[in-house]
């Protein structure tokens, strides 16, 4: 039998982490790849709020003269065709993108959780027919539907929310029923039944707290596909009209035409999609390993 | 505790009729229809409950014991209308509450509380252990903010638990502690009657016995009554009054603890009582394992329910079912050969 360290087994399983500042560390130690990921983010996020201070231009002002700008010294990524730096566009795309992002995931969220759980804890016909509607929308591919979403509504940044939000539905509302349809079987659920308490009570104060863990992991990662989708439909032309800078149109815009004559134009916004995704992505990974105890090596 | 919770009870049900038995059921079944096919056509009953009457007084606490699977568990969720009764009535204090509306039925959840068995799965893991045992203060108006902290301050301490474990949130206690958090929750509602459904047979022996102790020192305390459900005979004798022994779905047994335990009646009960071990290497007994498994209450044995694994049984029990008779004061047999 070998033998255990147990202060260092105990180390590893995080017992001597005080203190803000030590969780903060104990994460990056444990998930470096997850604190990559949440580093990005940060970035992606601060850029967002304080892309008035950090973009050294105004998004929206073109410059004939600029036009097609190769990156220099006052054109750090070069510029545009009409001469509007790219910087710049792509620090207040940022903005775009997670207002997009989290307003989306936000709203798609609420309504998801309010179905699952209603449907969950009601069962009965509201369930049958609740479950039904959501396998139609499953059944849609998500840009497809965003597509005809985004169609239908015209392009703003409001229908595209809209439009990105309604396929994060069903998989909000799958997950949330599922932890419900378990939980209302525990005892303190019982419990809390023959104390007399009311079943909304029961619902949101006993029953939505226990069903977050998996919510918070889906949110994360629907971040990421959200700009993705956000991307997709502004280069499609039918997500965030002109003249607010979007990653997406950026690189539409420019992706036909100027590919060789001016590639920079379509790198710059290409790599920050890519990050923001990957960003997203990896943090949710760590999210998950974190909160599944099974996943923790 | 006692001065915190003896001041004013606002809004309390009915009060008790003079020498109402705090509990009675009468004749209480539950058959849970067995749902098939497409259109969830009933395809029979899983008779759980079949037909039990008992009555529980002040103070006072009834044992109710059986194999897994008996019915024991639903007679304790149905008495508490967690479950809905298919037949039968339910007194509280004298009361019949078997039909109650959902709101008329809640002052009478302040008379009857519950423990379970588990005592991972019966707390909320996402509320503080002062929440959880302070929530139900604050649903049933009875108090709130200050008030409500000393209340379930003094909840903590009868139960044994520290006034600062307030803010902790259960995984952070221990199997024993958790189930205190769980007593202390049954009592913050000051009631009558408490049913514990196998409260200590998830914890060690040690724990077990600070628990039981826990509930009698309570019961005298609070002048309690007991619905104690276990499998646990060495249990159910040092903290009942009465027993009820269960054989699928029906009481086959019921008597003051001494009598069923020197002078068992039914053979169900004699099997189970001789396969509690007995510390005492020297005592020689005849052992009467009992054979086989508890038949399946969806097609349950005509007759006695218990006749296929009686080692008495005659013709007569394969076909008459026997009814619960008195055969000494305060002792009721289910068996034609009494």
């Amino acid at each position: 039998m070998a033998d255990i360290d147990h202060k260092a087994e105990l180390a590893k399983a995080g017992a001597f982490v005080e203190g803000w500042w030590g969780s903060v560390f104990f994460f990056i130690r444990r998930y470096p790849l997850g604190a990559a990921g949440a580093g990005i983010m940060i970035v992606f996020v601060l850029s967002a709020v304080f892309a008035n201070f950090i973009a050294p231009m105004d998004p929206l002002q073109t410059n004939a003269a600029a036009s097609l700008e190769s990156p220099d010294s006052t054109y750090i990524l070069g510029a545009d065709k009409m001469g509007r730096d790219s910087f710049s566009r792509i620090i207040y795309g940022a903005r775009v993108s997670l207002i997009v992002a989290v307003s989306s995931t936000l709203l798609g969220g609420i309504i998801g959780v309010f179905l699952g759980l209603m449907s969950g804890y009601l069962l009965g016909w509201f369930d049958l027919i609740t479950q039904r509607l959501i396998d139609i929308m499953q059944a849609l591919p998500l840009l497809v539907m965003a597509l005809v979403m985004a169609a239908s509504l015209g392009p703003s940044i409001e229908n595209t929310i809209i439009a990105i939000s309604i396929p994060l539905v069903p998989h909000a509302a799958r997950v949330v029923r599922s932890s419900t349809l378990s939980l209302r079987e525990m005892p303190f659920i019982e419990a809390a039944r023959a104390g007399g308490m009311s079943e909304l009570r029961i619902a949101i104060r006993h029953i939505l707290p226990n069903t977050l863990a998996p919510l918070i992991v889906l949110f994360t990662a629907q971040l990421g596909s959200a700009i993705l989708v956000e991307a997709s439909l502004s280069f499609l032309g039918l997500g965030v009209p002109e003249p607010h800078p979007s990653w997406g149109r950026m690189l539409s815009e420019s992706a036909a035409e100027y590919v060789r004559s001016a590639p920079w134009l379509v790198i710059f916004p290409g790599i920050a999609i890519s990050f923001a995704v990957f960003g997203t992505n990896l943090l949710g990974d760590a999210l998950r390993d974190m909160l599944d105890p099974r996943q923790r090596s | 505790m006692a001065e915190v919770q003896a001041s004013e009870r606002p809004a309390r049900a009915a009060p008790a009729r003079a020498n109402a038995p705090v509990l009675e059921v009468a004749g209480l079944k539950k058959h849970f229809p067995i749902k098939k096919g497409l259109l969830s056509r009933t395809a029979g009953h899983v008779y759980a409950v079949d037909g039990v009457s008992f009555s529980i007084g002040e103070g006072e606490t009834l044992g109710l014991v059986g194999e897994s699977g008996c019915g024991k568990s639903t007679v304790g969720r149905t008495v508490l209308r967690l479950i809905e009764p298919t037949e039968g009535s339910i007194k509280i204090n004298g009361t019949d509450v078997t039909k109650l509306g959902k709101g008329d039925l809640r002052p009478y959840r302040r008379e009857m509380q519950i423990i379970f068995q588990d005592p991972f799965s019966s707390l909320n893991p996402r509320m503080s252990a002062g929440d959880i045992v302070g929530e139900l203060l604050h649903v049933h108006e009875i108090a709130e903010g200050k008030d409500k902290e000393d209340r379930v301050a003094g909840l903590f301490e009868r139960v044994g638990l520290r006034k600062s474990q307030m803010k902790s949130f259960p995984h952070e206690f221990s199997g024993g502690q958790r189930q205190r958090i769980g007593i202390a929750r049954a009592l913050a509602l000051n009631p009558k009657l408490i049913i514990g459904d196998e409260p200590v047979s998830a914890l060690d022996v040690s724990i077990q016995a600070q628990v039981i102790n826990l509930l009698m020192d309570l019961q005298k305390e609070f002048k309690l009554s007991y619905l104690f459900i276990a499998h646990d005979l060495a249990v159910v004798e040092h903290i009942s009054h009465r027993i009820a022994v269960m054989y699928l779905g029906k009481i086959v047994e019921y008597a003051d603890k001494k009598t069923l335990f020197t002078n068992p009646q039914h053979p169900y009960t004699e099997g189970l009582l001789s396969a509690v071990p007995i510390p005492n290497p020297r005592i020689k007994r005849e052992k009467r394992i009992l054979q086989g498994d508890v038949p399946s209450p969806v097609n349950p044995p005509s007759g006695c329910h218990f006749h296929t694994r009686c080692p008495y049984a005659q013709a007569r029990c394969m076909v008459e079912a026997p009814a619960l008779k008195q055969i000494a004061p305060g002792h009721s047999v289910a068996c034609h050969l009494r």
